[in-house]
């Protein structure tokens, strides 16, 4: 009865996850989206539900919740219902390679794979789908543009991320999550062996390492479609883009969805780039939390500070400027490991 | 009995799908129904402890070639909309040939001798396929990447020329 066994731990781990996703993620992220934003434009943002409005999120959801669920009456109603699902199933699987640091004698991680790094960016790319379903099916062309939108855009940026990704991957000579966080123990203060400085023996690396980490963060922002790559959902020329059509909890799945997929980059540069869970003095999970949400908190600074690039510059950027500097990176970190 | 209840779920996860991609009249659902079918196929390959592919074939396949797929189709005029009929009047003589064709694979499946090997797979076969592409197989490989860039450079010069 092993593998029952495994299907009753798989199912309790994606509950845990589900309800971190939903509290930290979504919640959470919204709250301090709509508070720093408050603060970088001189308002207060949300106050009035609980103390300093922390409860403002949880009000909406409720909101959300009871909200009617309306299917456009030309839409394709299978795939107009099944969209989100996906999108908030595919961000949910990329959860399940992060590690949060050690615990109980042992990391914890839902899984640690050995193609972990893979698992992730292939989890990223199939949100895509998502996003082209749910915005074809909705028939409406503002749904639709944001749509085509996204998909010309996460597929242009899939390269430049997998590239940086390939950095890490090749000094650590591992794909698992937890085997590069591991190997970015020790050094100064516990920070001189993360891998935006390069490697200990190698200094060399440290230009190599830090303009991946650049490359990374940069590609992850375009991936997860916020500002300045938001142009998949615009609301100002496409009223929202591809969820234009959504009410009520399938809206919410949707943000949910895409706040979770937020927050996992953030984690995933935290271990790529930033040591995962090492760092002086504090235990290791409080230091994945404070990375992840410095992280977060650097996303939310650029969508409050940036404007939205057009389509052109965001594909320029992408084909002329990252692609080609992730395969230099590649080539240039491994002449100087060799 | 866990491995054996794996198989039949991702046979069907495959199969369905793939029925739904021959016969639907809905062009875009058809090409949809692809991507359950490649994780099904994905699910397989994990299976078969081959996890570097099975992560290749979701972001590749599923990611990246079912996205082409559903984005060129909903481009085009017939993509949306339109019901199609994906068979044509020779269904019968069809069936047939692909009913001989299914035997004869059968009957050759089922006779060829499938060796085991003993032993234990290493803890991770990346650094394996990345150098058996690098030394064995550096030819195919090659050969592969100049398609791909032809194709690439055949593309930007469609592309250009509307300008």
């Amino acid at each position: 009865m092993n593998w029952f066994l495994e299907i009753v731990k798989a199912v309790l781990a994606a509950l845990a996850v589900f309800t971190f996703l939903a509290v930290v993620g979504a919640m959470l992220g919204v709250y301090l989206e709509r508070k720093i934003s408050g603060w970088i434009q001189s308002r207060l943002g949300p106050k009035h539900v609980g103390p300093q409005g922390l409860l403002q999120t949880i009000a909406d959801t409720v909101k959300l919740l009871q909200k009617e669920n309306i299917v456009p009456s030309n839409a394709d109603a299978i795939t107009f219902n099944v969209a989100p699902l996906m999108a908030v199933v595919a961000a949910l699987l990329a959860w399940i390679i992060i590690p949060f640091g050690p615990a109980f004698g042992r990391v914890l991680v839902v899984r640690d794979i050995n193609i972990g790094l893979l698992f992730f960016i292939g989890m990223a790319s199939l949100i895509v789908i998502a996003i082209l379903l749910g915005g074809w099916s909705s028939n409406n062309k503002y749904a639709l543009l944001g749509g085509f939108r996204s998909a010309s855009q996460m597929i242009s940026y899939e390269i430049p991320l997998a590239l940086a990704v390939m950095v890490p991957i090749m000094m650590a000579g591992t794909m698992s999550t937890v085997g590069i966080v591991e190997a970015q123990r020790g050094g100064w203060l516990g920070i001189g062996n993360w891998y935006i400085f390069g490697l200990p023996g190698n200094r060399g690396l440290l230009v190599p390492g830090f303009l991946a980490f650049v490359v990374f963060l940069t590609a992850a922002t375009a991936e997860v479609n916020r500002v300045p790559f938001d142009l998949p959902e615009a609301d100002s020329e496409l009223v929202g883009g591809y969820f234009t059509e959504y009410t009520g909890m399938r809206f919410a799945l949707f943000q949910l969805g895409e706040y979770a997929e937020a927050f996992a980059m953030a984690a995933l540069t935290s271990v790529l780039f930033l040591g995962g869970w090492h760092g002086p003095w504090l235990p290791g999970i409080v230091w994945f939390f404070i990375k992840m949400f410095a992280l977060v908190f650097f996303l939310i600074w650029v969508r409050w500070t940036y404007p939205r690039l057009r389509l052109d510059q965001l594909l320029n950027l992408s084909w002329k400027g990252l692609v080609p500097l992730g395969f230099v990176l590649v080539l240039v970190t491994g002449w100087l490991l060799v | 009995m866990g491995e054996l209840a794996a198989f039949i779920i991702l046979a069907i996860v495959t199969l369905l799908p793939a029925v739904v991609v021959v016969t639907s009249r809905n062009l875009v659902r058809a090409a949809m129904s692809l991507i359950p079918s490649f994780l099904g196929v994905t699910g397989l390959f994990v299976l078969l402890q081959a996890e570097f592919v099975a992560g290749i074939q979701i972001l590749i396949y599923a990611g990246a070639i079912a996205v082409l797929i559903l984005f060129v189709i909903m481009l085009t005029q017939g993509g949306t909309g339109t019901a199609l009929r994906q068979v044509n009047e020779q269904q019968l003589v069809g069936g047939l040939v692909a009913g001989a064709l299914t035997i004869a694979l059968l009957g050759l499946l089922l006779r060829t001798p499938w060796p085991l090997v003993a032993g234990t797979l290493p803890r991770s076969n990346v650094a394996a396929v990345g150098g058996a592409f690098l030394t064995n197989f550096i030819l195919a490989f090659e050969i592969s990447s100049l398609v791909l860039l032809v194709s690439l450079v055949g593309a930007l010069v469609i592309a250009r020329r509307e300008q």
